[in-house]
């Protein structure tokens, strides 16, 4: 029963990491920057979740909050922080990212406390079901639904909205859609403004998952998700979303039974170190990653 | 020279060795690492171990810079497999990888490091010297790589990989040798570093060192000795400066990192020279 509930605790983190890492991987596909400061984002939501809910009591509206503010940051990181910079080699707008990932992380200490929040009323991450012998609290259950709806709402928008195709025009070439009528720079908001959303919402999920939102819980998560993107293959949706999975349940795995050598997070990049040196360009990339 | 001017000096000293040794593997062959804090783990955990079963200072610091230089060959390896952002990514990722092997070994003490090491013998003042006799030496060490054939090599590297290889270079060759050297002197660092501090912790060659390290040399000025050396003394002077500028010294580094990327790309050494042009 070990290895069933370490695949299904395993795919539980692993839909946390596909919101992250879908958002970084769109930013990528689209202006190929490593959008650390990503997890400043995630953080945000994190903080606007349990702060909004702690004072209204309504865990809806704690979201809604998150949401708005995530995505609004994300839109103004890009108009303020990159587009000055695009002209420049890869990195400078990633040392940027960094940059500004320090300074959200260090604001957020500032602001809220450098010791973390909890949830007043959060029942249900204790709360549990039993699902044929595994154990899944509510919150876990929220997260795999969450990430299923709105990864599939994403896929749907993408293929048949006028926007969509656009969008997916403008990341395979960026040159030939703008010819053909796509406005490039509305495409870049609309990335930032969904990418930045699922970050805050997945923020949201994990500080009710741990029932503890803390300024440094960006860090950990967005490495992993920088790394599930680069397994994916940089800037492939496709790509990203199984390396999230898989990377949630080697985690899963790794943290039983390489308990005694490695923590959680360095067996993550173990397999992407392993991984890479087989396949430099990511489990689905196509391209030679240069 | 007083106890309290002997540790900054230190510390510069140190810090130095780290910036300029990084400014080799990024600065000039142009390899983004992002991953430099865990080579001076690697060689304050080698050279901590050696000193606590009685070696001598200059075997401990030779075993941690040997150990933190063949290490980095081997990271180096990845390199000549991955470009660009993936190598960013997995640098970043050699770091969390040290990182959770060190805190999960007990006989390298795990979350609490290893203490009680020994004295290097000397008295503060003197090992102060000593730790600056090695940064001058390593300075010009970078001076003299920077204006010879392997300079220029490295340049070329930096600049266009694929135009090297056309002219006859053999890249894989100069890369590993930039990541050789650059984390051979990290180690260096971490091994002098042990007999300042006579303790270390997991935390101290976290991800955030990795990234005040890369503040030094992108304020600097990638790729500019002198720039470098400049914002080195001068990061770590300021938070002994301004009480404010220690409590806030990550937010001061993470809000010089964006100005000075916004606005000088070139860091302090692109700023300084077009003034002069």
């Amino acid at each position: 029963m070990l290895f069933a509930e370490l695949i299904v605790k395993g795919l539980v983190y692993g839909c946390m990491y596909a919101m992250m890492a879908v958002g970084l991987t769109l930013v990528y596909g689209l202006l190929r920057i490593l959008h650390i400061a990503h997890a400043g984002v995630f953080a945000l939501g994190a903080y606007m979740t349990v702060v909004v809910t702690n004072a209204t009591g309504s865990l809806a509206l704690g979201f809604l909050v998150a949401v708005v503010v995530s995505a609004a940051a994300g839109t103004a990181i890009y108009r303020l922080a990159y587009q000055p910079i695009l002209h420049h080699s890869a990195f400078v707008p990633m040392v940027v990212s960094i940059g500004l990932f320090i300074v959200m992380q260090e604001a957020f200490r500032m602001i809220f406390g450098a010791y973390g929040i909890a949830f007043d009323n959060n029942p249900w991450y204790v709360a549990n079901v039993d699902l044929a012998g595994i154990n899944l609290t509510y919150v876990e259950i929220a997260m795999v639904i969450m990430s299923v709806v709105l990864l599939v709402g994403f896929g749907l928008f993408a293929g048949l909205t006028r926007v969509g195709i656009g969008w997916r025009a403008t990341v395979s070439d960026p040159q030939m859609a703008t010819s053909f009528g796509v406005d490039a720079v509305r495409v870049r908001y609309v990335n930032f403004l969904f990418g930045s959303a699922l970050a805050g919402i997945a923020g949201g999920l994990v500080g009710l998952l741990n029932n503890y939102v803390e300024p440094t819980m960006g860090g950990s998560v967005s490495y992993k998700a920088l790394a599930i993107v680069v397994l994916g293959g940089l800037g492939s949706v496709r790509g990203t979303l199984v390396a999230s999975l898989v990377l949630g349940v080697v985690e899963a795995f790794g943290a039983i039974y390489l308990a005694d050598i490695f923590d959680r997070d360095a067996i993550g990049f173990l397999f992407l170190i392993a991984v890479l040196m087989v396949r430099p360009q990511g489990l689905l990339g196509r391209s030679s990653g240069k | 020279m007083s106890s309290y001017i002997a540790s900054l000096v230190s510390v510069i000293g140190i810090n130095l060795i780290l910036a300029l040794g990084l400014n080799i593997i990024t600065g000039f062959c142009g390899q983004v690492s992002l991953g430099h804090a865990a080579f001076y783990g690697l060689g304050a955990y080698t050279a901590a171990y050696l000193a606590k079963l009685g070696a001598p200072l200059p075997v401990t610091l030779l075993a941690g810079t040997a150990m933190a230089g063949a290490i980095g060959v081997v990271v180096g390896l990845t390199s000549l497999r991955v470009r660009h952002d993936f190598l960013a990514v997995t640098t970043m990722g050699i770091g969390f990888v040290f990182l959770g092997f060190v805190r999960k070994q007990k006989w390298l003490g795990g979350e609490l490091g290893i203490s009680g090491i020994p004295g290097s013998g000397l008295d503060p003042v003197s090992y102060a010297l000593l730790i600056v006799a090695f940064a001058a030496a390593v300075l010009g060490f970078c001076l003299w790589i920077k204006h010879s054939w392997m300079g220029f090599t490295f340049d070329a590297v930096a600049d266009d990989e694929d135009a090297a290889r056309t002219v006859g270079v053999d890249v894989s060759i100069y890369k590993l040798t930039a990541f050789g050297i650059g984390t051979a002197l990290a180690g260096l660092a971490g091994g002098l570093y042990i007999y300042f501090a006579r303790i270390i912790l997991p935390d101290t060659f976290d991800f955030v060192q990795s990234i005040a390290i890369l503040t030094m040399v992108v304020i600097g000025g990638t790729g500019s000795v002198w720039g470098v050396f400049a914002a080195t003394v001068a990061l770590t002077l300021l938070p002994e400066v301004s009480r404010a500028a220690a409590d806030y010294r990550l937010l001061i580094f993470g809000a010089m990192l964006m100005l000075v990327m916004r606005f000088s790309p070139g860091g302090l050494a692109g700023l300084a020279r077009r003034r002069l042009a």
